[in-house]
């Protein structure tokens, strides 16, 4: 019966559907070209900033050679150029972030996974945490400036004074140095390293906390011997992930670190990075400093680029094991 | 009667050992690690209240219309504002939203709607991964190669800039966002006889479009705190950008973060105050856009 009652249906007018036009396929084949063409786009956008910073630098290149990565000075007049401190500075000042930053994000990760805390007071925290991450750098800078480098200066005068054998605080703080710099950038990190890693520790299984609990491990004891080692990989994602972002960050270093062509253990010594060399020479820089400073650009690319896919890997890779536990 | 009765059948029993006192090393451990734990994240939580409470201290005695109305004071001058450095931040930031949008959610619809699985797909939202960890200086210094070298210091070099930190949050959440789109709806579009664009701009991008603004508004809010993609894009000015009815776009441009950056070192005092009241200003203006995006994803998630 239904069969005869669609049959009387008559075509056109009243039925609300009906095949595409041929205008529609046309317009259907275009848009859907359009927006594959697009996505073209975001993949060519990668290979172009590489293309265009190691067009650029090229004639650095050429130049300096490996020798620009081995070198310390920075002389416009004379044109030796050399990044040493600034890999260095770089580097020791994202280290040191990761370890405050790493420190504080994990134990607030675990903070807020495992039950210490009625709901409501959990989730305050994790938006307090969210909202450092809302803060521009450049205001953190600032804050740096007035507010972290003089509550340091006591502290590191004294400490220069009776362990200055130490090499950790063989200089004192005269003004912007490392330790600031590297606090700001932890307080930067922390937002990261906790984002991740609190995913990955409420995606361990119930079961698997509950069956420590069940043969009698205390808090901590399940804690560290059954949650952290299986959410292991996401919280190592998590720091590579936060290393990354340290690494390229910008303001606030150029802001706090001194920009000091110089390389030292000491954490009250002003140093640079790259990211902090770019922002202070590129505004004023002539057609000689150029592509010495593309040059630069590149090697922080370099870096930046490797630590993040090596974080994306490894944040890939538990989310195919943890599959795997949660079923 | 039940307790005497079972210390007498279990009298091997050490039922003191199985009671979490405090006086072994495990429990005491426990909950020493509890306390730290609870203290470490007070003491995060420290950082953004002594930044807001700076900025309110220090950059709210400053607040007054003025800030809006005049430009940036010289050295010696007392007053002045920053109005142009915030009509600049609209205007890069606009023309960053007006690049990055649009790419990035036709690149989303590429990713969720079209062809999700395919390598094309794959390689984008790699890329798209990987633009996510760029730092932001290097954004600007891709800029400053394939903007600034060819039409000098401007506004649109700054949005540029900016535009590149935006597509990976934009592309990112527009894609989660349309994936969220339940499948009936769009098989009950198909069934009607809509081609896969129809489904794509009339189903799926109304439903999604909440979480797609919420996206926007957090990329937004990202590009407008950022500076240093901006110190050598759109440099800085002590004009407005639209002056006697001319506009200034394609000369160097003030932002309000540059503004900061400009002024933090200066020796000035007043200067230096104008570095916080701009300062409470971008965070206010920052914060509002992040609660805007924030109170858009949760009224849909109650719908």
């Amino acid at each position: 019966m239904s069969m005869t009652n669609l049959s009387d249906v008559p075509s056109g007018e009243t039925s609300i559907s009906s095949p595409p036009s041929g205008f529609d396929i046309a317009v259907d084949r275009a848009f859907r070209g359009s927006t594959r063409f697009f996505a073209w786009i975001t993949v060519a956008l990668v290979f172009m900033i590489v293309y265009e910073v190691a067009g650029k630098a090229y004639p650095a290149i050429r130049e300096h050679g490996l020798g620009f990565l081995t070198t310390k000075t920075w002389d416009l007049q004379s044109g030796e150029f050399g990044v040493l401190p600034e890999i260095w500075g770089t580097l020791y000042s994202s280290t040191l972030a990761l370890m405050i930053g790493g420190f504080f994000g994990i134990s607030i990760a675990i903070f807020l996974t495992q039950d210490f805390l009625p709901g409501k007071i959990e989730w305050a925290f994790k938006n307090i945490v969210e909202l450092l991450a809302a803060i521009p750098s450049v205001v953190y800078g600032l804050w740096g400036i007035f507010v972290v480098i003089p509550m340091l200066r006591p502290t590191a005068g004294w400490l220069h004074e009776n362990l200055g054998w130490v090499p950790f605080f063989g200089t004192s703080l005269s003004g912007p140095g490392m330790l600031p710099a590297a606090l700001v950038l932890a307080i930067m990190v922390l937002p990261t390293v906790t984002a991740i890693s609190r995913d990955s520790l409420s995606n361990v299984p119930n079961k698997l906390k509950e069956a420590a609990y069940g043969l009698g491990a205390t808090r901590w004891e399940a804690i560290f011997g059954v949650i952290v080692p299986t959410a292991a990989k996401g919280i190592f994602g998590a720091l590579v992930l936060g290393f990354g972002r340290a690494l390229g960050e910008t303001m606030a270093l150029a802001m706090l670190v001194g920009n000091s062509n110089q390389m030292s253990i000491s954490l009250f010594s002003p140093g640079n990075t790259l990211a902090a060399l770019l922002a202070n020479h590129f505004p004023e820089a002539g057609k000689k400093e150029e592509p010495v400073l593309m040059y630069a650009a590149l090697v922080l690319l370099g870096i930046t680029l490797l630590v993040n896919i090596g974080g994306a890997f490894i944040l890939q890779q538990t989310s195919r094991r943890s599959a795997g536990v949660a079923t | 009667m039940s307790e005497i009765e079972i210390t007498k059948e279990f009298e091997d029993v050490d039922f003191p050992r199985l009671e979490r006192s405090l006086r072994h090393p495990r429990t005491l451990i426990s909950v020493v690690l509890s306390i730290c734990t609870g203290i470490a994240t007070v003491m995060a939580c420290i950082p953004l209240f002594s930044v807001l409470f700076m900025l309110v201290f220090r950059g709210g005695k400053k607040l007054s219309l003025e800030l809006f109305t005049e430009l940036p004071p010289t050295a010696f001058e007392d007053g002045g504002g920053f109005g142009n450095a915030i009509a600049g931040t609209f205007v890069i930031v606009a023309i960053a939203a007006a690049i990055a949008i649009p790419v990035g959610v036709l690149t989303a619809i590429f990713l969720a709607e079209f062809s999700p699985t395919s390598k094309t797909a794959s390689v984008a939202r790699f890329c798209a991964k990987t633009l996510t960890g760029l730092p932001s200086i290097l954004a600007g210094v891709f800029a400053f190669a394939a903007v600034v070298l060819v039409w000098g210091y401007s506004a649109p070099a700054g949005g540029v800039a900016l535009s590149l930190l935006m597509l990976p949050t934009v592309v990112l959440t527009a894609e989660e966002a349309m994936r969220m789109v339940p499948t009936k709806m769009k098989e009950a579009a198909i069934g009607m006889g809509c081609t896969r664009t129809q489904v794509a701009l009339k189903i799926v991008l109304p439903t999604a479009l909440p979480g797609i603004l919420t996206g926007v508004m957090l990329a937004v809010a990202r590009a407008a705190g950022e500076t240093a993609p901006l110190l050598f894009t759109a440099l800085f000015s002590n004009y407005w950008i639209f002056e006697d009815g001319q506009s200034q776009v394609m000369e160097p441009t003030a932002s309000l973060a540059v503004f900061i950056y400009n002024f933090s070192g200066s020796p000035f005092e007043n200067q230096i105050e104008m570095a916080w009241a701009a300062s409470l200003v971008l965070v206010m203006l920052v914060l509002a856009i992040n609660i805007a995006g924030q109170v858009i994803s949760s009224r849909t998630r109650t719908r």
